[in-house]
């Protein structure tokens, strides 16, 4: 073909249909939002209950990626993604998905190679670099502390 | 009105996710680290801390919160036991949300197999 | 004997056709606008089968014994398969073949399997073979996990994805049978503009789409004009509209006859596939099932039909490279005589 690659991407753009913005960024709105007032309700009846504010965290944390756990079992989360994209990729139940649904898909390859290794193929990288820059502002933070 | 914060806050914070979605190439992994390491570093700048007051789970649920509850728990452990807290206080903060994947995970694979779309 | 003329053009001598062809799919592609079409149909993706890569398979062995079975032929009759998918390593199609005791012949053209099948075929089948097989499929359950995401992963498509098609396609290809009758190969080149996102498989197959097709009508010295369908097989909204834009920069206009295998097999709109279909199994499945009973009905007479691959694999995606295209083309007509 006579073309360079930059004129060829020029064509692409042109080709290419636009992005629904408005209707993504709605779906992203509500459902991140409603996702989050859900967690609201689900602190403040840890709370209720007399756990302290970092336990009430933590428990809600766990209900969160435990409906997450059961909506990716039954089909239904990736369901709603389609709607909300970021709204179900940017909170915890997003981070959930994201290991709960490796963890059924390559179970075919067994629970040590499959279920095992794969776990975390999508949101290890999560993990990985949150841990890191924790560590590096430990040390930051540390050092501060001693002048 | 705690609900409403909530709410608004959360749903704004996913809206920047999805114009990362939908105008970069931007793989959802990539987009998630980039939302931890932006927590980590907003709270460090002692940025995040207030947010989180004013919006609670809107600013707790979402990963950047994540990030945050690594920096505080970071924090909290170097204060109590020096350099060695940097290596324990991020994890001992965000054990129970990781430890939770990681089991129900390993639930649902027992009792559910994925589905045609 | 074929022998070649121009430059990458095979013309197939003797009459060599399509004896016999079958489609299979599953519900996706029963519901959509070529549903009836298909030979069979299963509403179960799994084909009743523990794992995704075996339901593929046995879509192949479906394909084929449906194929053979339409002739009233077996397997024992057959010279050669040619066969491939897109799984690491083509496992669909080699462990479908492992039962058949015929000389198997793996390919890998990515999506382009289907007409280097059938290409390749011909040329055995004007030569020294009697009957080959040209097999490919692909599986939407078996390309997700392999190449994106988990099923149950929850993420948004952009626009310019495409949907990987449930399906397979095998045809029988004899001397001394048709219409169809395969009259021309080209074999393409690997093509590759820059484009490196994954979810625009369209625009990274188009340039060796057209540059296949270009080539065919200066060797051949014919036009877009002298044949009733021009098909892609898998470029999809964004992919065919830059296939009209590349054929026409080389000074050939594809006018109403140019259509694309991707467009035809599923609704856009209703069953949410953005760009289109694609996969092996898409321009398999349409020319087997669709395409193939309209030529032999003389309803459509001279069909250039231009299976399209993009050849790239997790790794190197993820190793940032662009991904190059192939196309290969066959040209079936509904008449025994010559036409070049």
């Amino acid at each position: 073909m006579s073309l360079s690659s930059d004129e060829y991407k020029k064509m692409g753009e042109k080709a290419v249909p636009k992005t629904k913005s408005i209707r993504n960024l709605t779906g992203a709105f509500l459902i991140g939002g409603a996702i989050c007032a859900l967690g609201q309700f689900i602190l403040n009846f840890y709370l209720d209950l007399g756990l302290s504010t970092p336990f009430a965290g933590t428990a809600c944390s766990i209900t969160l990626v435990g409906i997450s756990a059961l909506l990716t079992g039954f089909g239904v989360y990736d369901k709603i993604a389609k709607f909300g994209g970021g709204g179900t990729l940017v909170p915890i139940t997003g981070f959930a998905n994201a290991v709960v649904s490796p963890a059924m898909e390559f179970k075919s390859e067994g629970f040590i190679l499959g279920l095992g290794v794969k776990i975390f193929t999508i949101a290890g990288p999560v993990i990985v670099y949150g841990i890191l820059a924790s560590v590096i502002y430990g040390i930051i933070y540390w050092i501060m502390g001693l002048l | 009105m705690e609900y409403l914060k909530a709410f608004a806050v959360g749903g704004l914070i996913c809206c920047i996710g999805q114009i990362l979605i939908d105008r970069t190439k931007l793989t959802p992994a990539r987009i998630l680290v980039g939302f931890v390491v932006s927590g980590v570093i907003l709270s460090a700048l002692g940025l995040y801390e207030p947010l989180a007051e004013f919006a609670g789970a809107g600013a707790t649920v979402p990963l950047s919160g994540f990030g945050h509850t690594l920096a505080k728990g970071v924090r909290a452990s170097v204060a109590d036991n020096g350099i060695l807290g940097a290596f324990t206080g991020g994890l001992s903060a965000t054990a129970g949300g990781i430890t939770a994947a990681i089991v129900f995970g390993f639930i649902a694979a027992l009792l559910f197999d994925p589905k045609d779309k | 004997m074929a022998h070649k003329i121009g430059k990458q053009t095979i013309i197939i001598d003797s009459p060599v056709g399509v004896f016999s062809a079958a489609a299979v799919g599953s519900k996706k592609e029963g519901e959509g606008p070529l549903g009836k079409s298909f030979d069979i149909i299963n509403e179960d993706s799994r084909f009743g089968e523990k794992t995704w890569e075996k339901a593929e398979s046995k879509m192949q062995e479906l394909a084929s014994w449906k194929a053979l079975h339409k002739v009233g032929l077996e397997m024992k009759d057959i010279d050669f398969i040619f066969a491939g998918d897109l799984l690491n390593q083509c496992i669909a199609s080699a462990f479908s073949a492992r039962g058949s005791k015929v000389p198997y012949i793996g390919l890998y053209g990515a999506c382009s399997t289907f007409a280097e099948g059938c290409g390749l075929s011909a040329v055995f089948a004007d030569s020294f073979a009697k009957n080959c097989l040209a097999i490919a499929s692909s599986h939407f359950c078996s390309a997700e996990r392999q190449y994106r995401f988990p099923l149950e992963y929850g993420g948004q498509r952009p626009p310019s994805a495409q949907w990987t098609a449930t399906a397979a396609g095998a045809a029988l290809i004899s001397r001394e049978a048709g219409p169809p009758y395969i009259k021309a190969v080209t074999f393409g080149t690997v093509e590759d503009l820059g484009i490196n996102d994954q979810n625009n498989m369209g625009a990274a197959m188009a340039p060796s789409a057209a540059a296949t097709l270009s080539q065919f009508f200066k060797d051949t010295y014919t036009d877009a004009e002298d044949y009733d369908l021009i098909l892609t097989g898998d470029l999809g909204a964004v992919g065919s509209v830059l296939m009209r834009d590349l054929m026409a920069r080389e000074g050939f206009s594809l006018g109403e006859n140019y259509n694309d295998c991707g467009l035809m097999l599923y609704d856009r709109e209703k069953q949410q596939v953005e760009s289109g279909a694609s996969g092996c199994g898409c321009s398999a499945a349409v020319i087997s099932g669709h395409i193939f009973p309209k030529i032999a009905s003389g309803e459509l007479k001279n069909v250039l039909a231009i299976s399209t691959g993009a050849l790239m694999s997790p790794t190197s995606v993820q190793q940032g490279e662009t991904i190059p295209g192939v196309a290969h083309l066959v040209c079936y007509s509904s008449e025994k005589g010559g036409i070049f």
